[in-house]
């Protein structure tokens, strides 16, 4: 389906259409800009990272001269050469840009190596003369845990009293889970090309989810005013969290090449150096202690989650924190105690991915959901259905805020009659009940994701918008493009508020010099900010032309109507052009900055109370698995997704990331596994090893559908809700479906012990050890 | 011998003189040819983000067209052949053609990056006329991955490009762009020189044996599926090449008195009807190898001579007593396959000699059973290959086992004690049990980042149990994979 055409009633491109992706024909001609696409200039060098071989040592000697002397090397830099700040971190300053006196990864960066090709530069670097002095290594988070080894310090929140809830409730469990990383295997590697102006001015093309921390951070690096670098993109080959504040690193060291040589440089990240060199989503330790009444309805809950954060703390806070948020999902812990330890391991610094922490805060809760079910005899999901959070009780969240807008009792209920989930079930039952080697499983879980940035005042956001005198429009805001269909978004808005077709709008790259002081196009938070700013850059425009037909023709204010490419003033109309044009003519700016910050929002820390969140997103699915009891090997067989995008804003867009985020959960949960040797090396550092889903991976059944009675109870733009993280988490119905069917080897009385993700090897494990325990 | 490559890009021919013999395709396309569409996602042929359509003349002189990597192909490859790029296909009037135009219309790209990739898969399919059903579809896509889409959208294009008006007039489509391919009448082969390395792509099973005997340290180079990575991955400088692919009397696969001869050059899917035609579970143990473009430059002698633990081929072969070929200059010797794998690292073979060919017999007397298991389906490697050849009398007592594994040792290795426990048994429950227990005296697997010792063993194990199951008259489908798996 493409954009409606455009009539005299309708303007192509309106919200709540469809519209294509604006760079789709880009995209498939080849002819979409990437930064390793941009033409290079003469004299281009090329940048070859060299990174630490150790997990954790001593720097003993560093010796570069060969280094130095190798053919065609231009520069060779290290900590020593950083005239600025050595470090690309976001928040803490603990990420150097080089290695000083330690290195605290397998994969760190030392120093860098700048030549005509990037064959000569790693070549070179080869011949660096690197001693060593192993210092002691924490390699998982339970070692990390014994050694009290942190990056940031504990947190906790607390509901009610948990401790004695535990103590009288009739049942109580307790157990323990690993839940696995995941690697971004965003398709285009991290690449910065920085070219060199006048002054000490730098100009940065970064594949970047957040331009102005890359520029803060090269700024830092090069020792120079923020004003001095400017950070350009037009897209990004995927981010998913991965270019948050990863980029940063190869910035800054694209920038002190450029520096020091007075060259157009590049760093561009082969698959397996990203692979090692940066970070990704954190494995959880989740340790949980519940009771329960005999409905199985939560009486009070214990959580101790226990996150690798790697070797430094980047964004790890705010990740840990939103772990600890979403470890309610959708329920109603009434007594709860949840206690978050960030753990420091001697691996690469974890960061943002899809979610930021909510999908391992979710998984824990849902497996805990999977055992009360369990003990009880009763369906998941009445189990599930008991626990929900209520619409005018039960409604306070483990973090004292109130839910207002919970749609997931009504959503459920939906979906569980649209999918037959029950008679399904009862079909699988007498399936796996006829002595099957293999075993089906079915599941539904909920998605109640908050949305906002938890760093308050990060939830600002700017645009700018230019008209021109033929009435078309130049449209810039703050957001960046990573596949997600922000700027086709974003273009509606304004083509909404002009009423003119979308083709009229011209979508321009995210550069800090149009827009400044930007936060991350992450925490979903794309479009309600960004669509937000832009809508108000618009309005400001629309208003100074009312203001001028309302001067110039003499006519009230209500006699003003802008119609599709028209605008009607009392009995005429014209073009919006024309509109335009005599406007420009009377002396009218035709040019507007926009800002946006979400309202009603305030978290503390200290006391872990306040409403963080704006408002939540919502979704529901229902996944259908088989599982090879002889080798753990599985299908995800049938999905069926009921999720809430609000009004959408674009239903195609909304259901590709739905689609897309479905499968990047399944994958993170099923086939993708992050080995590290014991030597702390990643050894699943490219697809050949670290395996998402390919396309026989997708069920063969697949139903999506956005909820047809979704509207944000909040003030968003156009009422539309978050879409780019939520459906990631529709994914744990998998996860949990691969549970139910191991569970029937066990004749569904025992929780089966199936960690993250649920490979063949661990689903075989889990049904060998369950096999044994209903024997004992 | 030539010194220069030639080839059609798009509608233009090249013709190069100097060229690094082990430049990549990838390379020289975005860095020469500014065809930057063409993208670097993995550079080891496992993302597809690379992916080109290569033309090849055969013997006919019909041109076929496939889709291949470009990210592990050496530029000389190139040599008498067609290349296209998702540059090339613009219809005359800049229109898209229907497989770029369906993958508009289904919302098939969100960042875009591995969309040219897709886009050329399903050209190479577009080309053939024929389109795919789900399996098929599967199957032309599993080479290409997508981290935003799901691949609902992209699998609906599949259909929906069959669906749209003709493309008009592409340029690269037109008869005429390939005739300069055809005058070249140079039988003799490329031979080139780069600095410290040297290219030689001899036209013949002779001249290949004779370039060895002269360099006889050479690397040979046959689909560059294991061979590229050396270059991409490994970083190894390699001072002679010989080419395989263009040595035509070593293409064809042949079925002989002596059973399915498989030459050198011949791809796994040159191979994979024949093979999969007389035992179907080889044949899918193929079609799980690599992806539609690895198995379309990959040749399954490689598989062999490449001495890996892990390949998918060794098995089989050896389950079903498959003969190797070896030959050097003008002398030949033959050797059960399982006898060319010495230990890890080390093979039955001379400087100076190659593995010509495989002979597979082919007994349809024998009951042919194989297993892969991977953490992905598609396009992985195995943590486990299982191959089971079992002779049975007609009482159901087994006259022979043969049963090999990959990824149980440092090489493809059989189950002696597990084979020993069947042999004379009838194939019974406690026999397999018996032989399952056996299996743990044939092997010491390791941990790695595939899988652990312990569960590399327990599924050996009960693959031979599942093996036993399938067997069992009226059993339903029990794998989850391939033709033989379960329909949900």
């Amino acid at each position: 389906m493409t954009s409606a055409p455009a009539t005299n009633e309708n303007i192509r491109g309106a919200v709540h259409t469809s519209s294509i992706h604006d760079s789709s024909h880009k995209h498939v001609a080849g002819t979409a800009v990437y930064i390793d696409d941009i033409p290079e200039l003469p004299g281009t060098l090329q940048v070859y990272i060299a990174m630490s071989t150790r997990p954790h040592a001593r720097l003993a000697s560093l010796d570069l001269a060969p280094v130095r002397s190798a053919p065609g090397v231009a520069c060779v830099l290290s900590a020593a050469d950083v005239p600025g700040i050595n470090d690309a971190s976001p928040v803490m300053g603990d990420d150097p840009v080089f290695a000083e006196t330690e290195v605290c990864y397998v994969g760190q960066s030392i120093f860098a190596v700048a030549a005509p090709s990037i064959d000569e530069a790693r070549a070179a670097a080869g011949l660096a003369v690197i001693e060593y002095e192993d210092l002691e290594a924490y390699l998982t988070v339970d070692e990390a845990l014994a050694a009290k080894s942190f990056v940031l310090p504990q947190m906790k929140m607390k509901l009610g009293d948990a401790a004695q809830a535990l103590e009288t409730a009739p049942n109580r469990h307790s157990g323990r889970m690993r839940i696995g990383g995941q690697d971004h295997f965003y398709l285009e590697g991290q690449v910065a090309y920085a070219v060199p102006g006048e002054d000490a001015d730098v100009h940065v093309y970064s594949s970047t989810q957040h331009p102005s921390e890359v520029q803060h951070n090269v700024a830092k690096v090069l020792g120079v005013p923020d004003h001095a670098v400017t950070v350009e993109l037009r897209r990004m080959g995927g981010g998913f969290g991965g270019k948050e504040s990863q980029p940063a690193l190869m910035a800054a060291i694209a920038a002190l090449v450029v520096r020091n040589t007075g060259r157009p440089a590049k760093v561009r990240l082969d698959r397996d150096d990203d692979m090692e060199m940066t970070g990704k989503r954190h494995d959880f330790v989740i340790e949980h202690d519940v009771a329960y009444d005999d409905d199985g309805v939560i009486q009070g809950i214990e959580f101790m989650q226990a996150a690798r954060c790697g070797m430094s703390a980047d964004l790890s806070g705010a990740i840990c924190d939103r772990a600890m948020f979403h470890s309610d999902n959708c329920y109603y812990l009434q007594n709860a105690t949840i206690t978050s330890h960030r753990c420091k391991t001697h691996t690469v610094s974890n960061t943002a991915f899809r979610g930021f922490g909510g999908p391992q805060g979710m998984v824990a809760i849902e497996r805990v959901m999977d055992e009360i079910a369990l003990q009880t005899g009763r369906d998941p999901l009445d189990v599930r259905k008991a626990n929900l959070y209520g619409t005018g009780d039960r409604n306070v969240t483990p973090y004292h805020m109130t839910v207002e807008d919970n749609v997931a009792p009504e959503l459920i209920e939906e979906l569980e009659t649209s999918s037959n989930y029950r008679a399904r079930r009862a079909t699988i039952r007498e399936y796996n009940a006829a002595g099957n080697i293999l075993k089906k499983g079915i599941a539904l879980t909920p998605v109640k994701f908050g949305i906002s940035f938890t760093n308050t005042f990060l939830n600002q956001a700017g645009a700018l918008v230019h008209v021109y005198k033929d009435g078309s429009v130049h449209l810039n805001h703050g957001g960046t493009e990573m596949g997600q269909g922000l700027f086709v978004k974003v273009a509606q808005v304004v083509a909404q508020e002009f009423q003119i077709d979308i083709e009229r709008v011209k979508i321009t790259s995210t550069t800090t010099a149009k827009v400044p002081n930007t936060s991350a196009t992450a925490a979903s938070s794309g479009s309600d900010l960004n669509g937000m700013a832009a809508q108000a850059a618009a309005r400001t425009i629309k208003e100074r032309l009312i203001q001028h037909a309302i001067d110039a023709h003499n006519v009230p204010r209500e006699q003003i109507v802008f119609l599709p490419n028209r605008v009607r003033i009392g009995n005429e109309e014209m073009s919006f052009a024309d509109l335009v044009n005599e406007a420009y003519m009377a002396r009218v700016s035709l040019s507007a900055t926009g800002f946006y910050k979400t309202p009603k929002i305030h978290w503390d820390p200290m006391t872990g109370r306040g409403r963080p969140f704006y408002y939540f997103a919502y979704g529901a699915a229902v996944s259908e698995v088989i599982v090879d009891t002889l080798t753990g090997e599985n299908r995800v067989t049938r999905v069926d997704i009921l999720h809430d995008a609000g009004q959408s804003l674009n239903p195609a867009i909304d259901l590709g990331q739905i689609e897309g985020g479905f499968i990047q959960g399944m994958g993170w949960l099923t086939t993708e596994e992050l080995w590290w040797n014991d030597a702390g090396r990643l050894m699943t550092h490219a697809p050949s090893t670290y395996k998402i889903p390919a396309c026989s991976d997708r069920p063969d059944d697949f139903r999506i559908a956005i909820w047809d009675k979704g509207r944000n109870v909040e003030d968003t733009i156009y009422r539309s809700k978050a879409i780019g993280e939520p459906p990631l988490m529709l994914a744990i119905s998998v996860l949990s479906a691969l549970t139910d069917a191991v569970a029937s080897v066990g004749g569904y009385k025992l929780l089966p012990d199936l960690d993250a993700p649920a490979t063949p090897e661990r689903l075989l494990a889990a049904i060998s050890g369950l096999k044994a325990r209903a024997a004992s | 011998m030539s010194g220069t490559v030639r080839f059609v890009l798009g509608s233009e021919l090249r013709e190069l003189s100097d060229v690094r013999p082990t430049q990549t395709v990838l390379e020289y396309l975005r860095t020469v040819e500014k065809r930057c569409g063409t993208k670097e996602g993995c550079a080891e042929g496992d993302c597809g983000a690379c992916t080109v359509a290569l033309g090849e003349p055969d013997e006919a002189g019909e041109m076929h067209y496939r889709a291949v990597n470009a990210c592990i192909q050496f530029v000389p490859t190139l040599h008498g052949r067609h290349l296209i790029t998702i540059e090339d296909l613009r219809q005359a009037d800049g229109s898209l053609h229907p497989a770029q135009e369906a993958m508009v219309r289904t919302h098939g790209s969100q960042c875009g990056f591995c969309t040219p990739g897709f886009v050329m898969s399903l050209y190479a399919r577009y080309r053939t006329g024929e389109p795919p059903d789900a399996a098929e579809t599967d199957d032309l896509l599993a080479g290409n991955l997508c981290r935003c889409t799901g691949y609902g959208p992209i699998i609906a294009s599949a259909q929906q490009m069959f669906e749209l008006p003709e493309p008009q007039a592409i340029a690269c489509e037109q008869p005429e762009v390939i005739e300069a391919l055809r005058e070249d009448s140079d039988a003799t082969g490329l031979e080139l020189r780069g600095g410290a390395q040297s290219y030689y792509a001899p036209q013949t099973a002779d001249g290949l044996a004779s370039l060895l005997l002269e360099h006889p340290d050479a690397t040979i180079l046959a689909g560059g599926t294991d061979v590229g990575l050396w270059v991409t991955k490994l970083h190894r400088d390699l001072e002679c090449v010989i080419y395989i692919g263009d040595v035509s009397d070593l293409k064809a696969v042949q079925q002989t008195q002596r059973g399915l001869e498989i030459p050198a050059a011949a791809t796994y899917a040159d191979a994979h009807d024949a093979v999969g035609k007389h035992y179907p579970d080889f044949g899918e143990l193929i079609r799980r190898i690599g992806s539609t473009q690895i198995r379309n430059l990959g040749t399954v002698c490689g598989n062999v001579a490449n001495g890996s633990p892990i390949g998918d081929m060794p098995p089989a072969l050896i389950a079903l007593g498959a003969t190797l070929v070896l030959r050097k200059g003008k002398e030949r010797r033959e050797m059960p396959v399982e006898e060319f794998f010495v230990e890890y690292g080390v093979q039955a073979i001379e400087p100076g000699e190659f593995v010509e060919r495989i002979i597979l017999p082919l007994d349809g007397q024998k009951l042919f059973k194989a297993y892969k298991i991977s953490k992905r389906f598609d396009q992985d490697i195995s943590a486990v290959c299982a191959a089971f050849s079992l002779d049975l009398d007609d009482g159901n007592t087994v006259r022979e086992a043969r049963i090999c594994y990959g990824g149980m040792a440092g090489v493809p290795k059989r189950a002696e004690h597990a084979e020993a426990a069947l042999q004379g048994k009838p194939l019974e429950l406690d026999a397999v049990k018996a032989a399952m227990a056996a299996m743990a005296s044939d092997f010491t697997p390791m941990t790695d980042m595939r899988a652990s010792a312990e569960y590399r063993m327990r599924v050996a194990q009960n693959l031979l149990m599942k093996c036993y199951l399938e067997t069992q008259p009226g059993t339903q489908p029990i794998r989850l994979a391939g033709s033989a798996g379960i329909k949900p």
